[in-house]
């Protein structure tokens, strides 16, 4: 008995060697949950080119992110979002743009929005489906929480000005949105296009279907810069990684994967 | 010498759980002073992006969430602890009371997937609405409370003096009536006290609700609606709050902490005062 | 009402209330059931030894949950190696060396509140102290401290209920022999009320296990398998929080919560079991 104190006090003091390492022995990748899935494909394609740096990719939404690097708690920030003035004093580089596509059940008569009708559904001014040619049933409204990316840009794309109803279901992903409107035949919301799958369909914005073409001529108007952020300019492995991202090899993966070319390579 | 020992031990266990109680109270009453008491347990709009801190509707959500898992786990409760005190053959009360623990070890996420694959889609369809809702919280919640509010009951009715009931029957009531007038009063205290840290542990699961509730941030108006409750709200919020906002979430927590302390108190003072 | 009537109308009504409660616990073991085997059917096929051996690709999609069960592994022991010592210790401190008090009950009465403060609110708190002040970033450490805090109260609630239910008359004899307050404990005290003890520990194992909201914003929620008190790691329950809420993979979600079911009833149930043997026998 009288050994088991000394024996804690052991087992303490080596778990705590382990701790002997530096901090951050990989590079930490936190932030948009749009990002998300692009960057760990570039860090699964970066694990054969260069496999003694580890990357490690965390979700949390834009504005976590962009916290996280502010706190040092990341090295690089995921943003689907343009920064805000307070933010712009941090390095970061559009590596890529995304489509915001607005996604509905499949079997939804539905097919087509304009800009306003889009706004008036999120803005709860429009609240039947029967008002926009479908049926008779209110719209259950949903979106992101309020630090996403995906969620800032589209009320930056779309809203112009009017609030989201504070009545909207809050999901804390891209994921979450998806699963739910692929399960509620009244609902509408809005993901990645990347993310889109087989479970929702795509609505077509003004006539313009949302896919990458329409994106790349810009004919589909709800594209959003994906960025990637650190505090102070790249370093070390954090700036090997992101210049892996930009390099012809990273831009191809990320276009094979779906996504269009930033504006910044 | 030992003792010197143990007091460290013990000097650091109160000022490490100290710890936590200032630094929760100095991170969040600053905003109080700020927005104001009032306006931020009262105010209706939550929309920190805008400066506006109103907790109010993720009150009401608390509150109904809890009360709606109270009202549908309390009764379900007390049946199950009469059924392992008083009518359950020995072998069943073996093997209901491992059940009840392990019903109790099944982590919340698990409850909360359930809840999303089973209960939200019955109320999407034959009750209307997205399912996301009061009342898909309060479902699992009361079965999550179950274990709490079955354990502690039947320990009071055990607690009673097997005269009182020998002396109920032997003055002619029989088996539910000695229940129903004489046991069930008899262990009210207890009762009271499991129905009020029922309630505390439905007030402060999260992750369970998170993934039901559907996390609006509007008064809800009916129990369909989708609500956000407190906890849901810090853990919603959390991973991007900073500045004033994660002062609002410590705020909350305070709410939290102070709820929770006087539902201890109280089951406290009740079960004290036989 | 005739003596007859009266004694009819009572014992349709003790029948009412058999059915009633009968109803009530059938039907919470049905719930009960149906949660459990829906999770088990669903999940064991998907256990194999690649899943337990194999670490997640493609966000969770395919391979396994290696690095889950080993994060689960190491934050919970880096949560009950901090707590059970210091809380053991205080346990001992309030119920050997103090009288009671206003002091201790106010401490006493603290500890219950901290006790059932929700796990979020300690996530918080970790997110904030551990990960950000004190700078350990989402991490092992950060998740086992957080845990570690938020065990601590129960750990000394336990731990003290078992003490004081030992028995005042083991101490008298054990001093009239001679024996130093630390003699009287080490030897007399603690074996018995080790139980008690290990209990609670034991408890708080579960509760370590299954805890999501206390862990995802302190440990974080990264695929890779940890590689040291540093490295952010994610534990099968967060694993299975993000699967499910996020649809990534029905299949791996049911699987990592069957492993959890499965891992928690151990715990909780054969682990008990073999304390409550084993102490009982080694005395």
């Amino acid at each position: 008995m009288k050994k088991i104190l000394p024996l804690i006090f052991t087992a303490l003091a080596v778990i705590f060697a382990g701790c002997a390492k530096e901090h951050h022995e990989a590079v930490i990748v936190a932030g948009s949950t749009s990002v998300q899935p692009y960057a760990e494909v570039l860090a699964e394609a970066f694990a054969h080119i260069r496999p003694d740096i580890l990357v490690d990719i965390q979700g949390g939404g834009s504005s976590a992110g962009i916290m996280a690097v502010d706190t040092s708690v990341a090295d690089i920030g995921m943003s689907s979002r343009l920064l805000k003035d307070s933010e712009k004093w941090m390095w970061h580089v559009e590596f890529a743009r995304d489509g915001l596509a607005i996604i509905l059940h499949p079997d939804n008569p539905v097919e087509n929005f304009t800009i306003e009708q889009l706004r008036g559904i999120y803005a709860a001014e429009i609240t039947n489906w029967k008002d926009l040619g479908g049926k008779d049933a209110r719209i259950h409204v949903i979106t992101r929480e309020e630090g996403s990316g995906t969620r800032a840009a589209f009320e930056e794309l779309v809203m112009d000005g009017k609030f989201i109803t504070p009545r909207a279901i809050v999901q804390a992903s891209n994921g979450a949105v998806r699963q739910l409107v692929s399960n509620d035949k009244n609902s509408i919301g809005f993901i990645s296009l990347g993310l889109v799958d087989r479970t929702v369909k795509a609505a077509s914005l003004g006539g313009v279907a949302a896919s990458r073409e329409n994106i790349t001529d810009e004919s589909y108007s709800l594209y959003r810069p994906f960025l990637f952020i650190t505090n102070g300019a790249p370093e070390g492995d954090a700036k090997i990684f992101i210049d892996f991202a930009l390099s012809p090899e990273g831009q191809r993966i990320l276009s094979l994967e779906g996504l269009v070319e930033g504006m910044n390579p | 010498m030992s003792k010197y020992v143990f007091f460290i031990l013990a000097l650091s266990s109160i000022s490490a759980l100290a710890l936590i109680t200032i630094f929760i109270i100095s991170r969040g009453a600053p905003i109080i002073g700020e927005v104001g008491f009032f306006d931020f347990v009262f105010g209706m709009t939550w929309a920190p992006g805008r400066g506006e801190y109103g907790i109010f509707p993720m009150i009401v959500g608390s509150v109904t969430v809890t009360l709606g898992a109270a009202a549908l786990g309390v009764p379900i409760g007390i049946c199950c602890s009469i059924f392992m005190t008083e009518f359950a053959p020995a072998a069943l009360r073996n093997f209901f009371r491992p059940a009840i623990q392990l019903l109790a070890g099944i982590p919340s996420v698990v409850y909360g997937f359930w809840g999303l694959i089973f209960i939200v889609p019955l109320i999407r369809e034959y009750l209307g609405g997205p399912g996301l809702s009061i009342l898909a919280g309060a479902v699992i919640l009361a079965i999550m409370i179950l274990p709490t509010v079955i354990s502690i009951t039947e320990v009071s009715i055990l607690a009673l003096p097997p005269e009182y009931k020998a002396g109920a029957m032997a003055l002619g009531l029989n088996h539910w009536q000695a229940i129903k007038t004489v046991l069930l009063p008899a262990a009210k205290s207890g009762i009271v006290a499991a129905v009020i840290l029922g309630i505390g542990r439905a007030i402060g699961e999260t992750m369970a609700v998170i993934m039901v509730l559907g996390n609006a941030v509007a008064l809800p108006q009916s129990i369909l609606d989708p609500v956000r409750t407190l906890t849901t709200n810090i853990g919603i919020e959390m991973g991007y709050a900073s500045g004033t906002q994660s002062q609002a979430l410590f705020a909350t927590g305070i709410v939290l902490f102070a709820v929770i302390m006087l539902l201890n108190a109280a089951a406290q003072f009740i079960t004290r005062k036989k | 009402m005739g003596l007859n009537a009266k004694n009819k109308k009572a014992r349709s009504k003790e029948r009412a209330a058999k059915i009633l409660i009968w109803s009530a616990a059938v039907s919470v073991m049905a719930v009960l059931f149906f949660i459990v085997v829906y999770i088990l059917v669903k999940g064991l096929p998907v256990v194999s030894i690649g899943f337990l051996t194999e670490i997640p690709s493609n966000m969770g999609r395919s391979g396994g949950i290696s690095s889950t069960i080993v994060g689960t592994v190491l934050i919970t022991l880096v949560a009950v190696a901090i707590a059970a010592p210091f809380g053991i210790g205080t346990a001992f401190y309030l119920a050997e060396y103090t009288r009671e008090s206003i002091v201790t009950r106010i401490i006493r009465f603290c500890a219950e509140s901290l006790a059932g403060i929700p796990s979020i609110v300690y996530g918080l708190f970790g997110f904030i102290f551990f990960v950000i002040y004190l700078g350990f970033g989402y991490s092992v450490l950060s998740g086992g401290l957080t845990l570690a805090f938020m065990i601590l109260p129960t750990i000394i609630r336990t731990s003290e209920e078992a003490i004081k239910t030992v028995p005042n008359i083991y101490r008298e004899v054990s001093m009239s022999l001679g024996a130093s307050k630390w003699q009287t404990i080490y030897k007399v005290v603690f074996p018995s009320a080790l139980r008690g003890i290990a209990n609670g520990i034991v408890l708080s194992i579960g509760r370590s296990i299954a805890e999501t909201a206390a862990v995802i914003y302190t440990a974080g929620s990264v695929l890779r398998m940890p590689s040291s008190m540093f490295s952010s790691s994610r534990t099968m329950a967060v694993h299975f929080f993000i699967l499910a809420s996020e649809g990534i993979s029905m299949e791996n979600a049911f699987g990592t919560a069957a492993l959890l079911v499965i891992l928690i009833f151990f715990i909780n149930v054969v682990v008990n079991m073999l304390v409550n043997r084993f102490i009982a026998k080694g005395r």
